[in-house]
């Protein structure tokens, strides 16, 4: 497997997150938040971005970023399941986000030492955008979960529906550790320690208990996605594949 | 981006005229009120609801144009747009704030909002029904904007006046970005042009209804005009639009959906054929294609978003409590 496939497996789940996150604008709760969303989900279309840019360089047939986004169908996306999960409601839409964002943190961290000079570029800017996403979701999860019974209720059910989903951010796909092999991207395992705390002290704060996982879903590097998926590619690339070979 | 003469201000007032003499003459040597001078009532009226239905047309505005974001068809449009919109919730936020100054709450304009008490902008009840409206939309209703907002940066009232100077610089860029859309498209491939061609044949008579009613109609400019919450009519203002417009709509091969637009020499500007001033009312009113679905959307988005509120709110409450008793 080669390492432009790894790069494409974050960058997918960088773009499919940041789309999700991008449906709240104009409906979120309040006005703070329909200003702070589209900000997260610019930082992680903004990761995606350079990222394609990066494995159609490697790849070398000539593919750019939109090329990748907009010409490959579910089956072809290679994102983790948590980031395609649906908005639902806040809480679960700051749950997905603090999840995400405890992953990546220590992910970029350790790729500023990354043998190549893109991931390293892109490593130093969003490990600082990752921490306040911690900062921003993780105060918001304490918010709700010691909130109001309502708050705490929907949270105790966020954290019930996604904790499934994390096991998978841990696994590396073989492309992944062709890429860690080449010190191009770091061990995905080694993120648990860090993601650990941060989830621990977060849910202590939140009065939210530690969720028992009996069986972690996987299937997204390879592929398997739920069914969301397609419908949320099909709207993302419907104006896009209308006029082939058009630019815009 | 809003810009529209004031609909349904107030401006009557009760104080002496000693008092309105003392006023008017710091508004005559060009000073800035701020909110904790003595003003009359008549002018923080006209202020807080000018500023108002500025906020609210921001909010609103997000709608159509946050209709494409999920679709945008390159990424570094979808960024683009993302922002846009980003910066149209800002502008709300702080017009939200200028207006705060006055001593209305946010909470209290939002409630007018949602219960149809309070106007804005009319060109946002208008759909948004291809990729190519979010350019024009951006060269148009953005370009209009400016016009209107620019004299409002020298607004007497403080404030206002320094929150236009910021939504101005964006609006500027939104707008040179709408154009560089617009022109991705007309130069592009033939089914582009045609859906930018599209667009503007939808938009061109909303956005020139924009600037308000003929001059002559136009009730209670004149006391805005005296106070220097306004300072050019609306229609200098839609004339400058115009004449500006105009060749931009050349460079892009572009014709502008009006049989009797032509070069007036002697004026120095372009005559324009007559404006269906039904259809203004009508979507002022209330009437417009999109007003019940915007409406709904933001409804919806505040009602759904309640137990959120209520949640921050207890929180908030429990920390205090628990610092309290630390103490």
């Amino acid at each position: 497997m080669a390492v432009w496939e790894a790069l494409i497996e974050l960058a997918d789940d960088h773009l499919v997150l940041g789309h999700r996150v991008s449906e709240w604008c104009g409906h979120a709760p309040m006005l703070e938040e329909d200003l702070a969303m589209p900000n997260m989900a610019l930082d992680m279309i903004g990761t995606s971005r350079t990222l394609y840019c990066r494995a159609g360089e490697l790849e070398g047939k000539g593919r750019d970023e939109d090329a990748i986004a907009y010409l490959r169908n579910e089956r072809e996306y290679r994102n983790c399941l948590l980031v395609e999960r649906p908005n639902e409601d806040f809480a679960h839409t700051m749950l997905r986000q603090l999840y995400f964002a405890a992953f990546m943190k220590p992910f970029w961290d350790a790729a500023l030492v990354s043998s190549d000079e893109v991931v390293r570029g892109v490593a130093g800017k969003a490990g600082k955008e990752m921490a306040y996403h911690i900062r921003h979701a993780g105060e918001w999860v304490i918010r709700l979960g010691d909130g109001t019974e309502e708050s705490a209720r929907r949270m105790r059910e966020a954290v019930d529906a996604l904790s499934i989903y994390v096991d998978e951010l841990f696994d590396s796909s073989d492309a992944a550790q062709d890429a860690e092999a080449a010190g191009v991207l770091p061990k995905r395992s080694e993120m648990r320690a860090a993601f650990d705390k941060v989830i621990e002290d977060v849910f202590a704060e939140a009065l939210l208990e530690l969720p028992e996982v009996p069986f972690g879903q996987r299937g997204g590097r390879s592929g398997q996605h739920g069914e969301g998926l397609g419908h949320m590619l099909a709207e993302m690339q419907s104006l896009h594949r209308a006029h082939p070979g058009a630019t815009w | 981006m809003y810009s529209q003469g004031l609909i349904g201000a107030d401006g009557r007032t009760t104080e002496s005229e000693e008092f309105l003499a003392r006023f008017q003459a710091r508004i005559d040597a060009e000073e800035k009120i701020e909110p904790t001078d003595a003003m009359p009532e008549g002018y923080r009226r006209t202020l807080v609801r000018q500023i108002g239905q500025h906020a609210h047309s921001e909010i609103v505005g997000m709608l159509p144009e946050g209709n494409w974001i999920t679709r945008a068809p390159s990424l570094r449009r979808k960024a683009a747009l993302l922002a846009k919109v980003q910066d149209e919730g800002g502008h709300g936020l702080y017009l939200y704030c200028a207006a705060e100054t006055l001593g209305v709450s946010r909470e209290e304009m939002t409630e007018e909002l949602l219960s149809g008490k309070a106007k804005y902008s009319s060109i946002f009840n208008y759909p948004t029904l291809s990729w190519a409206d979010i350019g024009i939309i951006g060269w148009l209703v953005d370009g209009a904007a400016i016009m209107n907002q620019i004299p409002l940066c020298r607004c007497s009232f403080g404030p206002y006046a320094r929150a236009m100077i910021r939504v101005c610089k964006e609006e500027s860029f939104h707008q040179r970005q709408g154009y560089e859309l617009c022109m991705s498209l007309a130069f592009g491939t033939p089914e582009q042009k045609a859906m930018v061609q599209d667009a503007l044949n939808r938009w061109w008579w909303p956005s020139i209804m924009m600037f308000g009613p003929h001059d002559a109609d136009s009730q209670h400019s004149d006391q805005s005009m005296a106070w220097k919450i306004k300072r050019f009519s609306n229609d200098e203002l839609r004339q400058k639009f115009i004449d500006a417009t105009v060749p931009q709509a050349e460079y892009l091969g572009l014709t502008l959906p009006d049989p009797d637009l032509k070069w007036n020499e002697e004026k120095g500007g372009y005559d324009h054929g007559p404006i269906d001033w039904s259809e203004f009312w009508r979507v002022v009113k209330g009437q417009g294609p999109m007003a019940r679905d915007r409406i709904k959307a933001r409804k919806k988005a505040w009602d759904d978003g309640a137990w959120v509120r209520e949640a921050a709110l207890a929180h908030a409450e429990k920390r205090r409590a628990r610092k309290m008793a630390a103490e």
